[in-house]
């Protein structure tokens, strides 16, 4: 009896604390579908802020996708390679260097823009390109690559695959290629998807960074917001969620895939 | 079938970073076509051995690697065209049976009619017909293991490396993967580095067997004259079970006074220890008994039975006798230890009596 009553007890608590959290949102979402948010419902449903939001801010969420590509590709490169020789390192700084790569996660999104202007923000050309978005996106990004591929290549047993390779010939591109990456693999699909939904929804280091000719999706909302009708904002979240929410699903998904080793 | 070179190794020796000494100088020759195996226990260097054969690992400063007349040492694995099996068989989860096994002949690049024909053979050789495009992890032990095996002899290597590759595996499934193995070296006549701390393995499979102790070789030899002629002590104890029986005092006509009785050993005046294998003791009527105690412990084993005789010596006496004859506890026993079967490793044995089989 007494733990049938703590069973409905936790549950009724868990629920309240879900609906706390998506309440919220779904409030947001109805209110970009709504004619007119002050008059509720009985206004009628409408997508016209929803085109409203694409006619204003089409290339912004464009900008967006370019970015978070071209930030997995990037973190791919570089972040592959770089939790491969972590994993070989036995030295002492490699884990030095897991630590360092961390910082731009650690350290409020404005400093690490901060970093980024004082270093850079004399060279016209980059300052007023995507590419010093692209710097940021990927200084934040990639030690969450580089960590999902090492957590991977640790279980992986790695050395002893290797060894078997160079025994039957293989030198370090065949065995790097043919043996690491595809058992590897679970990794590299986990970070992809981590990076690419960071990088989508990445704000705090954007907002320095970005000129009124590079705005990213997260900027525009934070533009429409201020600026524009409550619904146009709300209809540009219900946007965002529509892009992002398939990909949380994903890593989910990519997540189970990893434990199974 | 491949040709195959002899493997020379001059001074090597390896200390690893820690201030681990794990092999002491070593020279060791292995003919070409001759099965080695590198026994001994944990630590004693075996595997580093094989690793410095196999050039996953370098020896120190002035050692050497020869295979036939060529000095492979600055050689990386990758050049030494060596096939390796290893305790864990290291297969490549990412691949089918059938792509394991052909990837060093892909790297290679050989013509694909020829892999496809080396695959089959080798996947006869093996009994894994049929096996090609089952995944890995879908696999039994024994299955992975002969994968492992088929994966370094399809690319027809001319050494073959064995690092404990049944450690992993249950007693009958070892005991039965150690015949075919053996039949597959034989006919395959590649020289072969099997390492193992299995001494039924060794005794089984190699044509010479070198045990070894703490970084060295304790002794080189066939398993014939390891086990019957044990250089030292150590290696004495290590093959098989020995009965180290304390001489009290030696008789003028050359008897051996023990615990227990009197021996008759010409050869082994002198000594102040006299070895014995539990198999050569007889149980015998009292009369002809060179040795009495008393039973203390018996231990059924299924094929045999294996005595503990306190004959008030400091060890009980280990005595191998028929599963069949029940001793009861503290039963008084009578044994014969004959002088052919008694041995010191500093004396030499009068030659082993064995029966040669005349066909016909």
């Amino acid at each position: 009896m007494k733990s049938r009553l703590r069973f409905t007890l936790q549950l009724s608590f868990t629920l309240l604390v879900c609906l706390f959290m998506i309440v919220p949102v779904a409030m947001s979402v109805v209110a970009g579908l709504t004619e007119n948010y002050f008059l509720g419902l009985e206004s009628g449903l409408t997508l016209r802020w929803v085109n409203e939001v694409w006619q204003l801010y089409a290339d912004t969420i464009l900008l967006s996708i370019q970015l978070a590509l071209a930030c997995l590709l990037i973190t791919v490169v570089i972040g592959v390679p770089a939790a491969y020789g972590l994993l070989r390192s036995r030295r002492r700084w490699a884990n030095a260097i897991e630590e360092l790569l961390l910082l731009p996660v650690a350290v409020p999104g404005l400093a690490t823009a901060l970093a980024l202007l004082l270093a850079y923000g004399s060279y016209r050309e980059f300052r007023s390109s995507w590419l010093f978005i692209l710097v940021g996106h990927v200084l934040f990004t990639l030690p969450f690559m580089v960590r999902a591929v090492l957590a991977v290549m640790q279980t992986a047993k790695l050395p002893q695959l290797e060894e078997a390779a160079a025994s039957l010939g293989a030198n370090f591109r065949q065995r790097f290629f043919g043996v690491v990456i595809p058992n590897s693999m679970s990794g590299i699909l986990a970070g992809a998807l981590m990076v690419v939904t960071l990088s989508i929804g990445e704000f705090n280091i954007t907002w320095m960074l970005h000129t009124p000719l590079t705005k990213t999706l997260p900027v525009g909302l934070a533009d429409s917001y201020a600026s524009m009708r409550l619904e146009v904002g709300s209809a540009y979240t219900l946007i965002f969620l529509v892009m992002v929410v398939p990909l949380l699903v994903a890593i989910q998904w990519a997540g189970k895939l990893t434990r199974r080793h | 079938m491949s040709s195959s070179v002899s493997i020379t190794l001059t001074q090597c020796s390896r200390t690893f970073a820690g201030g681990n000494t794990a092999l002491q100088p070593l020279d060791l020759h292995v003919e070409a076509g001759e099965t080695l195996v590198l026994l001994g226990p944990s630590g004693c260097g075996k595997t580093t051995t094989l690793r410095i054969i196999s050039g996953l690992e370098s020896p120190d400063k002035g050692g050497r690697v020869q295979f036939g007349k060529r000095d492979v040492t600055a050689l990386p694995i990758e050049k030494r065209d060596v096939g390796m099996v290893f305790q864990n068989y290291a297969l490549f989860p990412n691949m089918s049976v059938a792509d394991n096994i052909a990837y060093g002949l892909k790297i290679q690049r050989l013509p694909r009619a020829e892999i496809e024909q080396r695959l089959d053979d080798v996947m006869r050789m093996v009994d894994l017909q049929g096996f090609g495009e089952r995944r890995i992890d879908a696999l039994s032990g024994g299955q992975r293991q002969r994968v492992a095996l088929a994966r370094a002899i399809a690319v027809r290597p001319k050494v073959l490396l064995f690092d404990e590759p049944l450690a992993a595996l249950d007693a009958k499934l070892r005991d039965r993967l150690r015949i075919e193995i053996g039949q597959l070296l034989r006919e395959l006549g590649t020289t072969a580095v099997y390492v193992t701390h299995d001494q039924d393995e060794a005794m089984a499979l190699g044509d010479r067997i070198a045990v070894m102790q703490a970084g060295r070789i304790a002794q080189l030899g066939s398993p014939q004259e390891i086990y019957h002629q044990p250089a030292n002590a150590f290696v004495a104890d290590f093959i098989g079970a020995v009965n180290c029986l304390e001489v009290i005092t030696t008789r003028a006509d050359g008897g051996l006074a023990v615990h227990g009785g009197e021996l008759v050993a010409p050869h082994l005046t002198g000594v102040s220890t006299v070895y014995c294998r539990p198999e050569d003791i007889q149980v015998v009527p009292a009369a002809q008994a060179d040795i009495r105690g008393k039973v203390v412990q018996s231990i059924f084993l299924g094929q045999t039975q294996r005595l503990m005789v306190d004959t008030g010596g400091a060890a009980p006496l280990q005595v191998e006798a028929s599963s069949r004859q029940r001793y009861s506890h503290d039963a008084i026993i009578s044994l014969a230890l004959p002088a052919h079967v008694l041995f010191h490793p500093d004396r030499p044995t009068p030659s082993v009596r064995t029966q040669e089989v005349v066909n016909g």
